[in-house]
């Protein structure tokens, strides 16, 4: 039943990475009969295999793999060898979300013709808009049976949705609801509902959640037109003298170089990973790497403005019970600069278990201060702060050949540095954070700086023009007309909304495009 | 739990026995005790002294009152081998030395926190103080045994999770 493929097969499409858009793309080419192989870096993970504790679970899923970091982010100097807290397994960093899935708002698919020119921004339009994305977001909210879309109800509110909803109203906040979440309130789609478990980061253990891990993964291999091959890390990507690429090698589970011919090749291994594989691919015709001719693979890496604020209460919340991303307030996320920046920020429930907050409340941080606030931690409730952060050509993924990876592979430096509209955005919704549950009688509020990135987007951005970035309005690089890019890198900016479902809708679109340019023999 | 009491000791011989009494340890040849003697760890690499140091240091950079010493040796009891022995006993000679600039017998001998956690700030950025501190975050805070202590429950999947179990009981809001 399961697809397997020969190694000189140069009819399959590869798809780099099985998450929210590897994966996606897989499952839905070979339910339109094309053929493909996934390769994956990570091992194949399932819901009785998920650990609920938090160091260990880390230890099984978190991609570990050496990177180093650089620029003003606290996460260089507190995380300097984690920038991206993102997994390595098949269905990827879909394991490890928390679920929101919201669609951007129509102004954020053209933030350079909304917000106008900032200085040290490197913002464009995106090619696509709100409309043309309209019924791919459709499809895409079915699949992964979104709450408050397709009939479905929204889930319950747990004890932190309810702090965070009573004082949000207080402040006078009117769009505050529990979200719209691919975790099902109702059994759908083969999967049951949310026990409000908690641990939604370390793998859904009642597969409440949507991952490719076991929806779209397993879906497209009963196809079988679908072969994934796990623990494999591609090395490059090759090309013919005509400029088109014509397989990858990589290094399977023994350590032993292959190469898997292709028709296709599709790029979906996140942020960091997919512009470094571009780049490690530099050869003599493209010395820059792959699909570089415009010189921005790698950069206008992009994270979110994030933070949390969580405030301490006089009587219990047990933030920890239930859904970890229990609830959002929307009313921020709109364009407005009299606030003093461009852009929006949503505010969403999170909590993170002791362990966990002791690593991330003040990392570094020691003394009384520090522990004062981790005895209050039973009365605590939180909230993670999503926003729209600037486009920097210098906040950029470049490869190191004086750091080598277990592969003898140059690894991936981040750098990243605040832009001023990030550090005002920030600084406000720390504010407005603080209001909130001081509103509802907090006697103590904790700013936590942001975490290493789980939404790392930007570095093969899209663009109209060859010149402005990698990839055109299907994702297809401008430079090579058969090497796709199928994950959030290829987001033009981030707007204010988590991206999964974003990066979800692109891959079923692309998916439909590749079939059709195939079709045509186009490609 | 990894504290062991010295073999066929009673509190009375642990007391008798000890050769050096530095804040609220009392150290014998080879073991580091509580003055109450609830508790005990054998040493094999480090100086007693080492360990005993060692811990009030553990307990001045994450102080929590309700935390009995036996979860700061846990938290630091790793630190007793041969490889990270060297390394830790400069370490704590560096601390000793920075009581001393400050008019102290020794670390253990600075008798209030006050005056420890003011050496411990002249030293946080020494890699010593900041290896500690890094592996205090998960060598306490993830032992299980304290996760009560702060009313955190951990998993709950066994147990079904919290939907018939108080996800949203907030009574007060």
């Amino acid at each position: 039943m399961v697809a397997k493929y020969d190694l000189n097969d140069d009819s399959v499409v590869v798809i780099i990475g099985t998450g929210a858009g590897g994966g996606t793309l897989a499952n839905e080419l070979a339910q339109k009969g094309i053929k493909v192989v996934a390769l994956e870096a990570g091992g194949r993970y399932l819901p009785q295999d998920y650990i609920n504790d938090e160091w260990d679970s880390f230890g099984q899923l978190a991609w570990l793999d050496t990177r180093t970091t650089s620029g003003d982010w606290r996460v260089a100097r507190d995380f300097s060898g984690l920038p991206a807290w993102i997994v390595k397994a098949v269905g990827g960093t879909t394991t490890h979300w928390a679920g929101a899935s919201l669609r951007f708002q129509p102004h954020e698919w053209k933030a350079l013709t909304n917000y106008g020119r900032v200085d040290g921004a490197n913002l464009i339009d995106w090619p696509i808009d709100a409309e043309e994305m309209d019924p791919w977001y459709t499809l895409a909210e079915a699949k992964m049976g979104v709450t408050r879309t397709n009939g479905l109800p929204g889930l319950p509110g747990n004890n932190n949705y309810l702090v965070l909803e009573k004082g949000a109203q207080a402040v006078g906040y009117k769009e505050v609801h529990t979200g719209r979440m691919a975790i099902n309130s109702i059994d759908y789609g083969d999967r049951m509902s949310c026990q409000q478990t908690g641990f939604c980061f370390q793998g859904c253990k009642w597969g409440a959640k949507w991952s490719t891990a076991y929806t779209e993964i397993p879906l497209g291999e009963e196809t079988g037109n679908l072969e994934v091959r796990e623990r494999v890390h591609v090395a490059r990507i090759e090309h013919d003298d005509a400029g088109k690429v014509t397989g990858v090698v990589y290094f399977d589970a023994e350590g032993q170089e292959q190469r898997q011919a292709a028709r296709i090749v599709c790029v979906a291994g996140n942020s960091i990973e997919s512009p470094r594989l571009l780049l490690n691919s530099a050869s003599a015709m493209f010395p820059d790497g792959l699909a570089n001719s415009s010189g921005q693979v790698g950069r206008n890496y992009m994270r979110h403005v994030t933070g949390s604020v969580y405030g301490v209460f006089d009587k219990p919340v047990k933030m920890w019970r239930g859904t970890t991303m229990a609830g959002i307030v929307q009313d921020e996320a709109r364009h407005d600069p009299s606030r003093g920046f461009v852009g929006g920020f949503e505010l969403e429930t999170l909590s993170l278990g002791l362990p966990f907050m002791a690593a991330f409340l003040n990392p570094g941080g020691w003394g009384r201060e520090f522990t004062s606030a981790l005895d209050s931690y039973e009365r605590m409730a939180g909230m993670w702060i999503v926003g729209e952060d600037m486009p920097q050509e210098t906040n950029r993924i470049t490869v190191n050949a004086d750091v080598l990876d277990q592969y003898g592979l140059p690894t991936p430096n981040v750098h990243f540095d605040d832009h001023p509209n990030d550090v005002a955005m920030r600084d406000y919704a720390y504010a407005r954070g603080r209001a909130i549950y001081e509103a509802v009688g907090a006697t103590q509020t904790y700013p936590t700086p942001p975490y290493p990135s789980t939404h790392n987007l930007g570095t093969n951005r899209m663009s109209e023009n060859p010149r402005d970035g990698v990839v055109n309005r299907w994702g297809q690089t401008h430079d090579i007309a058969n090497l796709f890019v199928s994950d959030g890198s290829q987001f033009t900016t981030g707007a204010a909304e988590n991206p999964t479902l974003t990066i979800v809708a692109l891959a079923i679109r692309q998916a439909d495009h590749i079939a059709r340019e195939m079709a045509a023999g186009m490609i | 739990m990894t504290t062991t009491t010295p073999r066929g000791l009673s509190r009375r011989e642990l007391i008798s026995r000890s050769l050096v009494a530095g804040g609220s340890f009392l150290v014998g040849t080879s073991w580091v005790t509580g003055q109450s003697a609830a508790w005990a760890v054998e040493v094999t690499a480090l100086r007693p002294e080492t360990m005993a140091t060692l811990v009030q240091m553990a307990r001045d950079i994450y102080p929590h009152d309700r935390i009995a010493d036996e979860f700061y040796v846990v938290a630091v009891k790793g630190y007793d081998t041969a490889e990270q022995a060297g390394m830790v006993e400069a370490g704590i000679a560096a601390l000793d030395a920075a009581a001393q600039g400050k008019g102290h017998a020794s670390y253990l001998g600075a008798g209030w926190e006050r005056d420890r956690v003011e050496i411990l700030r002249g030293m946080e950025e020494s890699p010593f103080f900041q290896t500690v501190r890094g592996g205090l975050v998960t060598g306490l805070y993830n032992q299980k045994a304290i996760w009560p202590l702060f009313g955190y429950e951990g998993e709950s999947f066994s147990l079904g999770g919290y939907i018939d179990r108080g996800f949203n009981d907030i009574n007060w809001l």
